[in-house]
Order: structure tokens, then C-alpha cells, then sequence
């Protein structure tokens, strides 16, 4: 097995092709980077990843070092290399000292060079940087201040006047430049180059006085635009939408999955006090990579919403009126019992795709419990235009290999909710289908964060039935015709588990807790059910597992933070 | 008996730059016999056996370059011709390209039928416009002539050769930045591996030579190896990797002399030979204080110095060849531009130029090079202006040594060019930076420059 060495310490790396930085953290040692990224070209140009590295001769078995420090980014492993980082002496010392050449420690222990590069580089990196932090918004997650501290000197020896070019606020409708902050990892230009392959933006300048800019009226403006926020290491590329919004270390992250369309990107959900401030691209291979889109990304709004239906109302006299919830859900399992038992065919139990496989599934059992003649069946799925994959070309056509995809269907779960319905019922009508007939009572389990996307994929001549229970995020044509409107809560205030589009189910946690009067839906359809005790949502996932076959796989307790993936058959 | 020159040999003649005037001195003959007799790979073997070093900088044999390209390889294969001769002082290219264009292509079509490369690209900067348009004016010349196109005599051998003109950046003579360049991309230095040699322009197999290393080649196939090799210098037997430094070198003189010129003499004339009897010594009648041997970036030689292991002799004593520069320190023989300055001229001022060349030269894509240069210009900037710390000085030789290629720290090696005249400098004229930044004065020259802007 080829094994290579991290200061000393021995680690496979099978038949996988690695750089220095990537092997190093198989053995649990982090090499400090800028410019590298996974899913990025090697530039190796920051030098902040210099290692100390050498070769085992294969016919002698000697092991000679080279004399001079290298990026470990770009360099690649093979069997019997030996990595020594500028954190040699801090390594496990449980290991024996690989037997290095007399020639190569001359030039001082092991590291040294590296230690003392990595310094250089970060000295280098603060000689025109402002050292602005206290009003930067990346303080606390910016890697400059993270690995000055880590691995810098602490006083610098730079006396004079810094460059100040100027900032740069109108790069894009969404981002700004403090290129004052900018180190010149070109991350920002890779991406565009490479994922989005819209380039709009470039390096002007030479030497010392070079800036990331834009082409004269191009600004940035694509869809994946605000990942180069994501990328940018230090402060100088800004989400003028998180801007002086918080300091980031008062902010919780919790894993998210993005709701706005059936990709289902894997994010982290920055919180705090119960409002959500931003999301940023979790990194899931199985999901979508790296990156999100710019319509999950600044999506999230709908939740702090002051639109939001925030408590339960019931139709008196032809005007919904608050009510409590302990009034309401008596009243309301009472009346739509009444329904089924009246005629049991022409009621109608509607699940949204934006509901998790959980709530589809506490839902069902609660409407087939009434009767098993109750239809269920799926609330509209909204579709806007064709699926848009990147890189694009510089006419905006689509370039092959397709490296991220914003799906036309605007909904996380339209497969887990699928599956849930065939389920219990065998066939999965649309809500097109059953709202154009006369139906008694129908209940629309909704959750749509945006009311102009359900308006225009509801049917044209759906007749609204006597009795309409809507439970949604937005007043809208449903709730209109209601005589009980209920809030529903969004993605970020519940936890579940979401199927993408390839039938990767992913769970997520709570990442806030919903408004003060809103139940979430698990909690609703708990109440109906007359259940008792502590709704969590990994306990319904248990018994959905149990009673599904499909969803077998969540049976265990914790799922891969990368989700499961789903024989596409079963689901 | 002086030497006769030979590369410069048709400098200065009637009709130099013509086709007519060049086959009138038995121009392309060269060529046409290698056509009909040679194989290419006899051609290679020929340079190779000379021991011809490229003449660009780095002294890289080049028939042992030409080998490095993959065997057999199916697709294009490419040369291209670095003529973006941006060392400052530095001009033996372009009197080359001027004046006799012909023996430079020729150079070009016998290494483009060694390597079996079916198209040249001639990167010139943009600074040489009579360059550019005498190479191009004997391109076409030789277009219509039919010595270049299609089955070239009727031998089957296709070659073109294409002009492409830099826009004036330093880096674009770096081989990786040249190629980048040529893409029509932004000229940063390219990580290596791969080589060139195995993917370089549009990812072919390319090879970089210089243009004074194809007027040699012509010679060489024209002359033979031994007339190559009964010139210059022959290898140090004390050092197993010295290659030796053969055949005839086109040596620049600018600075403080009497006659600033371009000679041709074999490999290790001393320095002092150069400047006292090619030069008409140090101008007005001055002494020299230190030179540069071979361009900006290989750093001072102290004329004064005495010269370690020899008796009586100074730096100034040491022989341009690709070894000597580097017995007193520097970096090598570099483009063998040689730039003298007199006693009377400041070395803070010169190292505040040198400082500014390479910070407003440095592309930018290495940390270490990028923040290392702009720090060390503004350091001597400050020293300049009579505002020096005693410990500025310390701060530059740490900066000097830590950037570049040698220490790992870069991708190229512009800015071991960068730091080596300032560690040089420093190292060797401590004693007059130590006056100056005692003495607080202002340099006479510290309004008339500027700290480099954006470019």
C-alpha cells in the first residue's frame, strides 16, 4: 500500500492521486493555503502552503530531501514521499524521526524552512494590507487573520505608507471589493473562469499594485456570483447583503439544505437570536459540489419575512380571524373528520414538495387514518424555465463537463414526497388533476416561500371545495378560499430529511426556531394524531423507515452528514 | 592577433538585412545542404556536441533542451524565439535582429528541422518596432523567395515562421510567461511540470531559445563544432557540473563608459578587458565603482575588491563566462549586458532604480515576489530620500534572500533577479549605505523619480 510520511507520521493514501496539502490531511495535519481550492486549477501562487519535501529512491531505499521549501499544492505524492511542515515540531512524537539526509538537516531541523517561509509569506501578505479588522466583516472567519496568528510573527516591520487603491462597490449588484484587503489568491477569477465561466473578472495591474477588477461594463452578474464571497479567504470580497449585518462570531452555523430548487445544496445556515442572516455552500459531492447558486443563497428572506401568516386563523362570517391554536385544532379535526365520514372520496389531502419525507409522511398517516378512501396527492411543483448548468461559454451557452446545475423545478422534495404518497396510496396524482373536481374538503399542507411561483403553478380553473384548510408560508389564492388558514414554518426552522432530484436524501438540522404562535408541521400533525410526547423529527424518520421499504436506508440514527443516496428505483 | 567577429561579422555591411546581401555571403546554404543531407536528428547531435549554452540567461545546453521533447510525438511541435530582450542595458538581440535578420532565421529553420517543429512563433517585445518590421520585412522576403512555407526546396520540410509582438512586460522573457503571452493571456509564469518541452504553447511541445542562441546555430552547422569549440572557455575540471562555456558571446557595454557598444569576443574576457579596451574605459575619465556583469539581475561585482585565491586581482578581474559572476557572488553571466558605475554616482540611487525596475516588473502572481519587490523599492525609496534606519538595510538582505526560485518561495525566477543586486549591493557596499543613512542626506535624484504607479 503506497504510504507516505507527514512529519513522520505514516499514512496510506491507496491509489488515490494527491497533492501534499490533501495527503497531510489524511494524516490529520492541516497545511495552511490561500489560493488552492479543490474544486479550482492550481495556481500556487500564494505560497503559503510551503513544505519540506522528499523522495525515497526506489532501487536504494534512500531517502533524500529536497534543499528548498516547495507549495504543497502543487506538488504530488507518491509512494514514499516524506512531507515535514513548518508544524514539525509540534507533531506527534510518538512516531520514530524518518531517517533524513545529513545533507538536508545542515539546513537546520526539520521544518525550519518551512516555518519560516510560511512567516515570510504571511509578513509579505500584511505589508499592503490595511489591518482593518475591527471594521471588516470577515473578522473571525478570515483565514489572513486565522493564519497570521497561527503561523506569523507578531510585529511587523513594515514602516511605510501602505497602498491604498480604492474600493471597488459597484463590481456587482450583490458584491463589493475592498481591494485594499485582497491578497491575490485569484480565487475569485478561477471561479468565474472555471465553474461560472462567465470571467467577468480579471487581474489589472502589475507587481504590487495589482487589483481583481472587472471588464468595463461587465460587472459581475451571474447566477453563482456570490460563491466568490465563499472563496475570497480575507475580507475583501463582500455579500453586500450580509454586509455589517453581524459580527461572525455571534453567528450559529447549523447544516442546512437549500429549498429553492430540487439540486438540494447542502449549506450551513449562519444564525443568530432566530434569524437567519446567510447561507453559505456546505461541501457535498454527493449534492452539488461546492458551490450554490445565488437564488438559494439570498433566498432565505422568505423566513424573515413580516408577511409570513404568523398564528392559526379561522373563517368567521366570511373574514379569517386569529385564533389560538388550542381552540383551533379541535375545531379543525372536528370538522375535516366530519368531512371524510361525510364522503370520504371527495376529500383530498394535499402534501407540497417543499414538505420534508416526515411531515409527508405524519400527514398521510393522519389523513389515511381518517379514511382509506381520503386521496392524497402532490401539492403543484413549480417550474421555471430549463435546467441551467455551468460553465457557460462567453455567449452564455452551456460548456461541457457541466460542473453545477440550477434546476427548473423549484422544489427540494418532489421525490421524497413522491415516495411517501406511492406509499400509501400506489399512485401519485397531481394537485392539477383532483382540484378541478368537486370535492368536498381539501387540505393544502403548503409551505411555498414564494406566493408568485404557487400562484402560477396552480391550475387556471381549480374550483375551490367548501372546505379548505391551507397551511402556507404567504397568503395566497389557496389561504383566499380557506376557512382555516394555519402558518407553516420554513426549511430553516424545522429539521428533516430532503430528496434532490437524483434521490439523494439528505437530512438537516433546526436551524431557528419558528415565530412565536407557528407550530411546525410535525407538531400540527402530531396534535391531529392525538400523539403524545416530544416531536423529533429523527424519531418519525425511525418509524418512516420501518413502515417504508424506500426509505429504509434513514434508518440509522445519524446520518452522513453527505446524505444517503437512494436506489433510484425505490424511490 | 584581435578577433574577428563572426556573428557581427555582416554588422555594418551593405545590404545586411536583405536576402539578396545575405545568400551574396553564402546565406541559407547552411540550410539547404542540412535539407538535402542531414537527418534532424545529426542536426541536434551537431549543437549539441558544440556545447553551445543558451544565450538568453541561464546558460541551459541547448541540443540538450532539444532532447528533452517527447520522441515521436504526433501532433504540432513548436519553437518559439524569445527576442523579448527586456534586461535593461542589454542589446545584442536586437542589433542582431536589425541588422542581420537572415542569420537568425537561419538559425531558426535548421533548429526547427532538428526538432522537426513545423512552425516558429518570433516573440519580440514591443519596444523593438525596427526589430519587428526588419525580421518581418525578411520573413517575407523569404516567403517569396519559397524558403519558407510549403516543402520547403522540395523536400517535404514545411515551416512557418509567425512575428507576434509583446506588449512591453519584463516577465514576457520568462519562457513560461512568454508562452502564456503568446496564448494571449496574461503573462504569468507558468508551474512547472510540465516543461515546455513537453506542453507548452497551446499545450504543445515547445521549445524557448533565445535569439543570439540561433545566430550561433547557424555558425555551428555552418562552421562546425570544432570552430565552436576552439572558442571561450572549457569546462572546470574541479566541477563536475560545469558544462563549459564555448564559442563566440556578443557582449553589451552601457553605463558610465566612454564608448557604450556591442563587441563579440570569445567566452571570459575579464570584465576589466571588457570595459578598459572594448569600452574606451570609464567615461570622463572617472574609475568604476561597480559593474553589473551581465544585466540588472545578476547583482554588483565591487570593482575594488579583491578577488579571493588570486593575488593582486579585483573582482573586476573575473572572466564573463558562465561561471566566473559566480565566484564573486553573482548571479551568473545573465545576457552579458555589462553596466559600469562610476565613482561618483550613489549606490543608494542605483539601488533605488533597480528596486523600481522589478517592482514595476514583477507580474504579480507570487506572493513573496509581489509584496517582497514593492517592499524593497519603498525601503530604498525611504533610504533615498535620507530617512534610512540602520536596520532597513538588514530587513532588505532579509527580503533579498528569501524571494525566489532558489529558496522555493516563487514560481519564476524574476525575483531572485530582483533580490540578488540588492543583497549584492548591500552585502558589498555596506559601508557607503551605512554613511548615507547616517548622514541623512537627501539624494540629488529623489524628486526627479517617483515611487512606480500602476502600469
Amino acid at each position: 500500500m503506497p504510504t507516505v510520511y507527514v512529519n513522520d507520521k505514516p499514512v496510506e493514501i491507496g491509489n488515490r492521486k494527491l497533492n501534499c496539502v490533501q495527503a497531510a490531511e489524511l494524516a490529520g495535519q492541516f497545511i495552511p493555503h490561500y489560493c488552492w481550492h479543490e474544486a479550482l486549477s492550481v495556481v500556487a501562487s500564494c505560497r503559503m502552503c510551503l513544505v519540506e519535501v522528499g523522495d525515497v529512491n526506489p532501487k536504494d531505499g534512500v531517502l533524500t530531501m529536497q534543499p528548498k521549501v516547495v507549495p504543497g499544492c502543487q506538488t504530488p505524492v507518491r509512494d514514499g514521499t516524506h512531507i515535514v511542515t513548518g508544524e514539525y515540531d509540534k507533531r506527534d512524537t510518538s512516531f520514530p524521526a524518518r531517517p533524513y539526509d545529513a545533507n538536508y538537516l545542515k539546513g537546520g531541523a526539520p521544518g525550519t524552512r518551512a516555518k519560516k517561509s510560511q512567516a515570510d509569506t504571511l509578513e509579505g501578505l500584511l505589508i499592503n494590507h490595511p489591518l482593518d479588522c475591527p471594521v471588516c466583516d470577515k473578522a473571525g472567519e478570515c483565514k489572513l487573520q486565522d493564519f497570521s496568528f497561527k503561523y506569523g510573527r507578531s510585529e511587523s516591520r513594515m514602516v511605510d505608507v501602505k497602498n491604498t487603491p480604492p474600493n471597488k462597490p459597484h463590481l456587482s449588484s450583490k458584491i463589493t471589493l475592498f481591494t485594499d484587503r485582497c491578497i491575490m489568491c485569484t480565487r475569485c477569477v478561477r471561479f468565474t473562469r472555471e465553474i461560472s465561466g462567465t470571467a467577468e473578472l480579471m487581474v489589472n495591474g502589475r507587481g504590487h499594485h495589482e487589483e481583481i477588477d472587472t471588464f468595463p461594463g461587465r460587472p459581475l452578474e451571474n447566477k453563482l456570483a456570490g460563491n466568490v464571497v465563499d472563496l475570497c479567504p480575507v475580507g475583501a470580497l463582500g455579500s453586500k447583503d450580509f454586509l455589517y449585518k453581524q459580527r461572525v462570531w455571534y453567528l450559529k452555523e447549523s447544516n442546512g439544505v437549500c429549498s429553492r430548487c430540487s439540486t438540494g445544496c447542502s449549506t450551513f445556515v449562519d444564525t443568530n437570536k432566530d434569524i437567519v442572516y446567510r447561507l453559505r455552500a456546505r461541501p457535498n459531492p454527493e449534492a452539488q459540489g461546492h458551490f450554490m447558486c445565488d437564488e438559494g443563497r439570498y433566498g432565505y428572506h422568505f423566513a424573515n419575512s413580516a408577511e409570513r401568516i404568523q398564528r392559526p386563523q379561522v373563517k368567521a362570517d366570511g373574514v379569517l380571524k386569529p385564533a389560538a391554536w388550542n381552540v383551533v385544532t379541535p375545531q379543525l379535526k372536528k370538522t375535516f373528520t366530519d368531512a371524510a365520514s361525510a364522503s370520504a372520496k371527495t376529500v383530498v389531502g394535499v402534501l407540497s414538495p417543499f414538505l420534508t419525507v416526515e411531515e409527508a409522511f405524519l400527514y398521510a398517516t393522519y389523513f389515511k387514518s381518517l379514511s382509506a378512501d381520503v386521496r392524497l396527492a402532490i401539492g403543484p411543483v413549480p417550474v421555471v424555465g430549463h435546467d441551467d448548468t455551468y460553465p457557460k461559454d462567453v455567449k452564455g451557452n452551456p460548456v461541457e463537463p457541466v460542473k453545477f446545475v440550477i434546476r427548473a423545478e423549484k422544489c427540494p422534495n418532489r421525490r421524497g414526497v413522491e415516495a411517501v404518497i406511492k406509499h400509501f396510496q400506489g399512485s401519485v396524482p397531481a394537485f392539477a388533476d383532483v382540484a378541478t373536481e368537486s370535492l368536498t374538503a381539501l387540505w393544502f399542507v403548503g409551505g411555498y416561500p414564494d406566493k408568485d411561483q404557487l400562484a402560477a403553478s396552480l391550475p387556471a380553473n381549480w374550483k375551490a371545495p367548501a372546505l379548505v384548510v391551507a397551511q402556507d408560508l404567504f397568503a395566497g389564492p389557496i389561504t383566499a378560499a380557506a376557512s382555516f388558514v394555519l402558518p407553516a414554518t420554513s426549511n430553516f426552522e424545522k429539521a428533516g430529511t430532503f430528496v434532490n432530484h437524483a434521490g439523494l436524501a439528505q437530512t438537516f438540522d433546526r436551524a431557528v426556531r419558528p415565530p412565536t404562535e407557528v407550530r411546525t408541521e410535525l407538531q400540527v400533525a402530531f396534535d391531529l394524531l392525538g400523539r403524545k410526547g416530544l416531536v423529533q423529527a429523527a424519531a418519525i424518520r425511525a418509524e418512516l423507515a420501518a413502515a417504508i421499504p424506500a426509505f429504509a436506508h434513514l434508518a440509522t440514527k445519524e446520518l452522513p452528514a453527505n446524505g444517503v443516496r437512494f436506489e433510484l428505483a425505490t424511490v | 592577433m584581435p578577433y574577428e567577429p563572426v556573428l557581427l561579422a555582416r554588422i555594418g555591411k551593405p545590404n545586411s538585412a536583405k536576402l539578396e546581401g545575405y545568400r551574396a555571403d553564402g546565406g541559407y546554404a547552411t540550410f539547404e545542404r542540412a535539407l538535402k543531407e542531414m537527418q534532424p536528428a545529426q542536426v541536434i547531435d551537431q549543437v549539441k556536441n558544440s556545447g553551445l549554452r543558451g544565450r538568453g540567461g541561464a546558460g541551459f545546453p541547448t541540443g540538450l533542451k532539444w532532447t528533452f521533447l517527447p520522441k515521436d510525438h504526433p501532433g504540432p511541435i513548436y519553437l518559439c524565439i524569445n527576442a523579448d530582450e527586456s534586461e535593461p542595458c542589454t542589446y545584442n538581440n536586437r542589433i542582431l535582429m536589425e541588422k542581420d535578420p537572415h542569420q537568425v532565421i537561419e538559425g531558426i529553420m535548421l533548429a526547427c528541422y532538428a526538432i522537426k517543429s513545423r512552425c516558429a512563433y518570433f516573440y519580440v517585445r514591443y519596444e523593438y518596432g525596427d526589430s519587428y518590421r526588419s525580421m518581418q520585412a525578411a520573413i517575407d522576403e523569404l516567403y517569396a523567395a519559397k524558403l519558407l512555407g510549403k516543402n520547403i526546396n522540395g523536400s517535404g520540410f514545411d515551416l512557418d515562421i509567425v512575428m507576434h509582438r509583446g506588449a512591453g512586460a519584463y516577465i514576457c522573457g520568462e519562457e513560461t510567461g512568454l508562452i502564456e503571452s503568446l496564448e494571449g493571456k496574461r503573462a504569468w509564469p507558468r508551474i512547472k511540470p510540465p516543461f515546455p518541452a513537453v506542453e507548452g504553447a497551446f499545450r504543445k511541445p515547445t521549445i524557448v531559445n533565445n535569439v543570439e542562441t540561433m545566430a550561433c546555430v547557424t555558425q555551428i552547422m555552418k562552421r562546425g563544432v570544432d570552430w565552436f569549440k576552439s572558442l571561450g572557455v572549457p569546462p572546470d575540471p574541479k566541477n563536475p557540473r560545469d558544462a563549459g562555456s564555448y564559442g563566440p558571446k556578443l557582449y553589451t557595454l552601457a553605463g558610465h563608459v566612454e564608448k557604450p557598444v556591442c563587441v563579440e569576443l570569445p567566452m571570459g574576457v575579464t570584465l576589466r578587458d571588457l570595459v578598459e579596451k572594448h569600452g574606451g574605459g570609464v567615461w570622463k575619465g572617472r574609475k568604476a565603482k561597480a559593474v553589473n556583469p551581465g544585466g540588472l539581475s545578476m547583482g554588483f561585482v565591487d570593482v575594488n575588491a579583491p578577488l579571493k585565491g588570486s593575488d593582486g586581482q579585483t573582482e573586476y578581474d573575473i572572466p564573463l563566462d558562465f561561471n566566473g559572476p559566480g565566484r564573486v557572488g553573482c548571479l551568473g553571466l545573465g545576457t552579458a549586458a555589462v553596466t559600469v558605475v562610476d565613482d561618483q554616482t550613489s549606490m543608494v540611487d542605483v539601488l533605488h532604480n533597480v528596486c523600481q525596475f522589478f517592482s514595476h516588473e514583477s507580474c504579480g502572481q507570487c506572493t513573496p515576489c509581489r509584496e517582497g519587490t514593492g517592499w524593497m523599492l519603498k525601503i530604498v525609496d525611504r533610504l533615498r530620500r535620507g530617512q534610512g534606519r540602520k536596520e532597513d538595510l538588514d530587513v532588505l538582505i532579509d527580503v533579498a534572500d528569501r524571494i525566489g526560485i532558489m529558496p522555493g518561495t516563487t514560481i519564476c525566477g524574476l525575483s531572485d533577479g530582483a533580490g540578488w543586486p540588492v543583497k549584492t549591493a548591500i552585502r558589498k557596499f555596506r559601508a557607503e549605505f551605512e554613511a548615507a543613512i547616517k548622514s541623512g542626506a537627501k539624494s540629488q535624484y529623489a524628486k526627479s523619480l517617483d515611487v512606480v504607479g500602476a502600469h
